[in-house]
């Protein structure tokens, strides 16, 4: 019976290809809607990961301000300073490597080339605590760090931008009223998450930075890496300790400090992507919908308009439920169609869109068969009322509509 | 051998038991002042084998009577027997399933779908009997052949003429060897030439294949080639005529 049903079912879609076409069309939008934002979605976690994968997984981060802020910029809490550096060097165990940083904008300048990239001034140690390698040259040595020697670090954006012929390595370049040597090239890091070039970039020693740039003493930011990912616990803690103590905040008391870990960071990122995400499929969900009540629609037109038809297969024998299924095959056979051209198109736009937006085209086999059974379910829950309907029709007044 | 020879086999070596029977059926539609009696209290009996004509103008009841002979409806009071069986007391299904097995019917409007080959046309009332496609083909070529229109298996009734689509619905009616064939006012749509053309393959099927026919017909030429004739007004029969009695 099933077979004769599908039967049935393709001849009637073929019949009329204009009207299963439009039916359709709000299933096929929908699905494409979902699977590219889901897709793109799953792309952004994906970088999101990859991205704290590259700046060292054992880092912590101390950064003044209250416990809901990320990163370290400007902030009412007191900045630290080289003596709560070196309070952590000397007081905290299980630690690989601690980096000061400061970070603000300088007019850069080489021969005609005029760029204003961020400059950190930091020690050699950030090389270890950021995972970030120096390609060409060298990092800074005891001495440039001590006596805050004006020698730089360049990322790769500055030295393509800069130095698009020329080696950099020895070049002088000028760093707001400073001139200073460049001694080394950073490997790229691309894009930041959220926008922001990390390659645009000019390290200097942190000394170099706060006399001859800055002026001031101040830090903005420390970066800690832990020997292990299972000391960061206790790692957290200590700083936790110590930093109260130095900052003469009492124990429970809000802190104006923020120590936070790369696992914190990454989940607070992905919540946030998560967000997104669900909002955004939210949305195309509604579209799904609407086009799931736009089957109901057309089937609903579709019945009165084939009412005839149906007094037709009333009349040489057709039961109730026959009737029935075949109108609901018909509809779940149209928005099935309908998903997995939806898919088809929603997968091409993901690949046409992803590198746009420099975001990984991530395929997930999970997404593209639930909006499959999904759009099927629609033709069959939305189809139902239309099938009812044209099943319970009298065949006297079916035959006899015009 | 072809498609009707079953039917005539069964008809020729059947005991004279009536096919069709109405007794003192009733159709009311209505309550009280508004009252509309479109059947009042009738009753006749069909033979296997006859060819009937239903005559009336139009309010007379044989429209009533054509619905109830074809279970697309059923008697207020009274009771109609299909082969002895009560048909009043079958549900919508089991009605269905009647005109499934026993009943083929020809409309005035040859209600044919519309956009689909005479193939597939015959093909439906097989597909509902759940006949298996190969079978299927070999039936519907076959009836096809017997109203005089192979070669046109493949067009829609769109590229058919009036008279061809006529054919077509006999051939559909005819496809699964019913018991009974009612044609609704078949030659209505048809002018006098493709309207004994109708009638004579009607004729030559009720003669050659032993096909019981019920015709609803308001005209007396139409009516003149059945050999059996109830005249319907108001409801009731008025007059019964056997041509040659």
């Amino acid at each position: 019976m099933f077979a004769n049903t599908l039967l049935m079912s393709v001849r009637e879609i073929r019949r009329n290809l204009m009207r299963s076409g439009l039916t359709v069309l709000g299933i096929i939008i929908g699905v494409a809607a979902v699977i590219i934002i889901v897709t793109l979605g799953a792309g952004t976690t994906r970088q999101v990961q990859d991205e704290i994968g590259k700046m060292g997984s054992n880092m912590i981060t101390l950064s003044p301000g209250g416990a809901m802020r990320m990163g370290g910029a400007a902030s009412s809490a007191a900045a630290f300073d080289m003596a709560d550096v070196l309070a952590i060097r000397r007081d905290i165990p299980n630690m690989q490597a601690v980096a000061p940083v400061s970070l603000r904008r300088f007019q850069a300048v080489y021969g005609n080339v005029n760029r204003r990239p961020q400059v950190m001034g930091t020690e050699s140690d950030f090389s270890v605590v950021r995972n970030w390698k120096v390609v060409e040259g060298r990092l800074f040595n005891a001495a440039e760090q001590r006596f805050g020697r004006m020698v730089c670090i360049i990322g790769s954006t500055v030295r393509n931008e800069m130095f698009p012929s020329a080696d950099p390595l020895g070049a002088t370049m000028r760093i707001g009223k400073a001139t200073c040597e460049v001694i080394g090239v950073l490997e790229s890091k691309g894009q930041a998450m959220f926008g922001g070039d990390q390659d645009d970039i000019v390290v200097v020693p942190l000394r170099a930075f706060q006399r001859r740039l800055s002026g001031a003493n101040r830090i903005d930011q420390v970066y800690i890496s832990a020997v292990s990912e299972d000391a960061i616990p206790a790692v957290k803690a200590d700083l936790d300790v110590l930093m109260r103590d130095r900052r003469k905040i009492a124990e429970g008391a809000q802190p104006d400090f923020d120590v936070r870990d790369m696992a914190e960071a990454s989940t607070m990122m992905q919540n946030t992507t998560g967000v997104l995400t669900t909002f955004l499929s939210a949305i195309a969900a509604v579209s799904l919908l609407v086009g799931g009540i736009g089957i109901m629609n057309i089937m609903l037109v579709s019945v009165t308009e084939r009412t005839r038809e149906i007094g037709i297969r009333l009349a040489i024998g057709a039961l109730e439920k026959e009737v029935m299924l075949q109108f609901l095959v018909e509809a779940a056979m149209l928005s099935a169609f309908g998903g997995l051209v939806g898919i088809t198109l929603g997968l091409l736009g993901a690949l046409a869109i992803a590198p746009v937006i420099n975001v990984p085209f991530v395929w997930q086999p999970a997404t593209v068969i639930n909006a499959f059974a999904f759009s099927a379910a629609v033709g069959v829950v939305f189809g139902f009322m239309p099938a009812r309907r044209a099943a319970r029709l009298d065949p006297i007044d079916a035959l006899r509509h015009e | 051998m072809n498609v009707l020879t079953d039917t005539a086999a069964v008809q020729n070596s059947g005991a004279r038991q009536p096919l069709i029977a109405f007794d003192q059926v009733y159709k009311i539609y209505g309550h009280g002042e508004s009252e509309v009696r479109a059947l009042d209290g009738v009753s006749f009996q069909i033979f296997p084998g006859e060819f009937v004509a239903v005559m009336g103008p139009s309010g007379s009841g044989k429209s009533t009577t054509m619905n109830i002979l074809g279970c697309l409806d059923t008697p207020t009071a009274g009771h109609y027997y299909f082969k002895g069986q009560d048909v009043g007391s079958l549900s919508r299904d089991g009605r269905a399933l009647l005109r499934r097995h026993d009943l083929g019917f020809v409309f005035q409007g040859f209600n044919l779908l519309a956009r689909t080959t005479a193939l597939e046309n015959l093909e439906l009332p097989l597909i509902y009997r759940r006949i298996e496609a190969h079978e299927r083909h070999r039936l519907a070529r076959e009836a096809l052949k017997l109203v005089g229109l192979d070669g046109r298996e493949d067009h829609t009734p769109a590229e058919l003429s009036g008279g061809q689509q006529q054919r077509v619905a006999i051939a559909r009616a005819i496809v699964t060897k019913p018991s009974l064939l009612l044609a609704d006012e078949p030659t209505g749509n048809l002018d006098s030439a493709r309207s004994h053309e109708i009638m004579e393959l009607l004729t030559r099927f009720n003669r050659e294949h032993g096909l019981t026919i019920v015709l609803v017909t308001h005209e007396d030429d139409i009516a003149a080639f059945a050999n059996r004739r109830i005249d319907f007004r108001d409801g009731k029969i008025v007059r019964e005529t056997r041509k040659g009695a």
